[in-house]
């Protein structure tokens, strides 16, 4: 009987070992080719920093569309957070606190966009922006609403999670000890909420950089082309090695915000004494906590 | 109203209304193209903003369409390509999971950061990485030609789509997979196996019952954008042979002149995402329900 069950644990580090080596060697194989000296994205020719910036028209760091392209992306994705880490911070708290049936329509609301489909929101704002809102163009602007629009639910259920876990009582003892609700707020709930607010400002950053459904049915052509519009619209082609190196570079960027973000998290875990450390920011992050 | 509550309404009023213009009006929207009507000469879709001039001619083309026409194939090629990936991912991701949380001892801490890794690595670029292994001249088609297999992994190959599908959103589902399983209390399953269940009696009886609503919630998780899905099938095939309906969508919306077709399989999408979110709400309730007793 034991024999059966060792077996077949033994067997589940295999899997897992397997997969991690499936999911990621593949994406390593990419970054090592954005070093080819080669044209080929296949076929290796030895090392060489050609496609990053050796080359002095069509690498990474001269070719004027990836660069463009690099600016865009960096654009939405700040532009983005900034303006939806407030709107959906507010709403968390209002929708949090708020009682009756108006507050479980806007709790129904903001968790409707968490399980539809990008397609749907994409095509959806597209023929909103070109037939009925037709005073927002196409390009960045309606990229930038419509990214807002698709991540204000994702704050919504980070701060939700943090108010959920500092619970009403601090609140109530600073309205005891004298602050008004609007104080309380400010002095009290705002520096506690700290975590959920960084948390928020990375998760959207790196989800609007390497968004690409709503960006690509939002966009106006090369103008408006950003990092995965790039990717997307040149891997079928002949593209060099040079689209490797910028799709390496928008992973690096993705993970330097998200080491910021966990570091940042744990740094603050731990100067406020709250347990947890690494792994609770970590979640915090991946959204696990739910 | 007081005064509290009308602070918390001032706080939600911002976002609120955001969602209203930008996401329930543009819902709205769709269904005026869809139920418009189309000008003669240039084919452009003419929205109808009155409910009550809607009209169902074209919705009703496109339904007989799905039902006995061309667009059936693709109805049934997008269940089939997305239940086969389904049925694959949890292959990988239930074990992947389950060791994770289960048996991972002091490597976990390791084991959790590489299995997050892909959870952020843009997907474009996880799909250029196997685009450029697939090609005629990549590393996996020259590896797999030593033995005598040639084969054009990028040009309407069903196989191809469904890996492509799988390796691009099993991520999603291990993550909240190991959540769920990382929550489970454990002890009860000791207790079963003191008490003489074997180690498949007690999975069935004590683990399975004790996960469910988790992992369906998982699997919902990463079927919805799955049904959406058109970019994956494009990088990895774009051949008419393995369309699915998000490239009968983004064909119609973003490149012909036809973008009411475009909303009305937008309304059909979401009416049948819908239809199966509700029979898992059902599910999932009952599960509850059965806790409780």
């Amino acid at each position: 009987m034991t024999s059966v069950s060792t077996r077949r644990v033994k067997a589940l580090p295999i899997i897992i070992w397997g997969y991690i080596i499936w999911s990621l060697v593949p994406v390593l194989i990419a970054v090592i080719y954005s070093f080819n000296d080669g044209r080929s994205r296949t076929v290796w020719k030895g090392f060489s920093f050609r496609w990053w910036f050796g080359d002095k028209y069509a690498s990474v760091f001269h070719d004027p569309s990836m660069r463009h392209a690099i600016v865009n992306s960096l654009v939405l994705a700040v532009t983005t957070m900034l303006i939806v880490t407030p709107l959906g911070l507010a709403l968390a708290i209002g929708s949090h606190r708020m009682k009756g049936k108006s507050a479980a329509a806007v709790q129904g609301m903001t968790s409707v966009p968490l399980i539809t489909p990008e397609i749907v929101v994409g095509a959806a704002l597209l023929l909103t922006f070109t037939r009925l809102f037709s005073g927002i163009p196409l390009g960045y602007p309606a990229q930038l609403l419509g990214n807002v629009t698709f991540s204000v639910s994702a704050v919504v259920v980070i701060v939700r999670a943090r108010l959920v876990s500092i619970g009403s009582s601090f609140e109530e003892a600073a309205r005891d000890l004298g602050a008004t609700r609007f104080q309380a707020l400010r002095f009290v709930l705002m520096p506690m909420l700290w975590p959920s607010i960084m948390a928020s400002f990375v998760v959207v950053f790196a989800t609007v950089i390497d968004d690409f459904v709503i960006t690509s049915f939002l966009s106006a052509g090369v103008d408006s082309e950003t990092v995965p519009l790039r990717i997307y619209s040149s891997v079928k082609g002949g593209a060099t090695p040079a689209l490797n190196a910028l799709a390496t570079l928008l992973v690096l960027t993705t993970f330097t915000a998200l080491t910021i973000g966990v570091f940042g998290l744990s740094f603050w875990r731990k100067r406020h004494g709250e347990t947890g450390g690494f792994k609770a920011a970590l979640a915090d992050l991946t959204r696990m906590g739910e | 109203m007081n005064k509290a509550a009308r602070l918390w309404a001032a706080l939600a009023a911002p976002g609120a209304f955001w969602l209203l213009f930008f996401f329930a009006v543009p819902f709205y929207a769709v269904a005026c193209v869809a139920f418009g009507s189309i000008d003669p000469i240039f084919r452009d879709a003419i929205p109808q903003w009155n409910p009550l001039h809607w009209s169902f001619s074209e919705f009703g083309a496109v339904f007989s369409s799905v039902t006995s026409g061309p667009l059936r194939g693709v109805f049934a090629r997008t269940i089939v390509y997305v239940v086969s990936a389904m049925i694959m991912s949890f292959a990988i991701g239930f074990p992947v999971a389950y060791y994770l949380a289960r048996h991972a001892g002091k490597r976990r801490m390791l084991l959790l950061l590489l299995i997050i890794a892909p959870f952020w690595v843009n997907y474009l670029m996880r799909m250029l990485a196997w685009v450029n292994l697939l090609s005629p001249s990549g590393l996996f088609s020259r590896f797999v030609g030593m033995f005598g297999i040639h084969y054009n992994w990028l040009d309407g190959s069903p196989i191809t789509v469904i890996l492509g599908l799988v390796y691009g959103y099993v991520p999603f589902l291990i993550l909240p997979l190991y959540a769920t399983l990382e929550r489970l209390d454990w002890r009860l399953v000791e207790a079963a196996r003191d008490l003489g269940a074997t180690s498949r009696q007690a999975f069935r009886v004590v683990t399975v019952p004790m996960a469910k609503a988790g992992v369906a919630a998982a699997g919902v998780l990463i079927a919805l954008p799955m049904f959406g899905d058109y970019y994956t099938n494009d990088l990895l095939s774009r051949s008419p042979k393995t369309e699915m309906l998000g490239n009968q969508i983004d064909y119609y919306i973003n490149n012909s002149s036809q973008p009411q077709r475009g909303a009305i399989l937008v309304i059909m999408l979401s009416t049948l995402l819908l239809i199966a979110l509700s029979w898992y709400l059902r599910s999932t309730s009952k599960i509850g329900k059965e806790r409780v007793r």
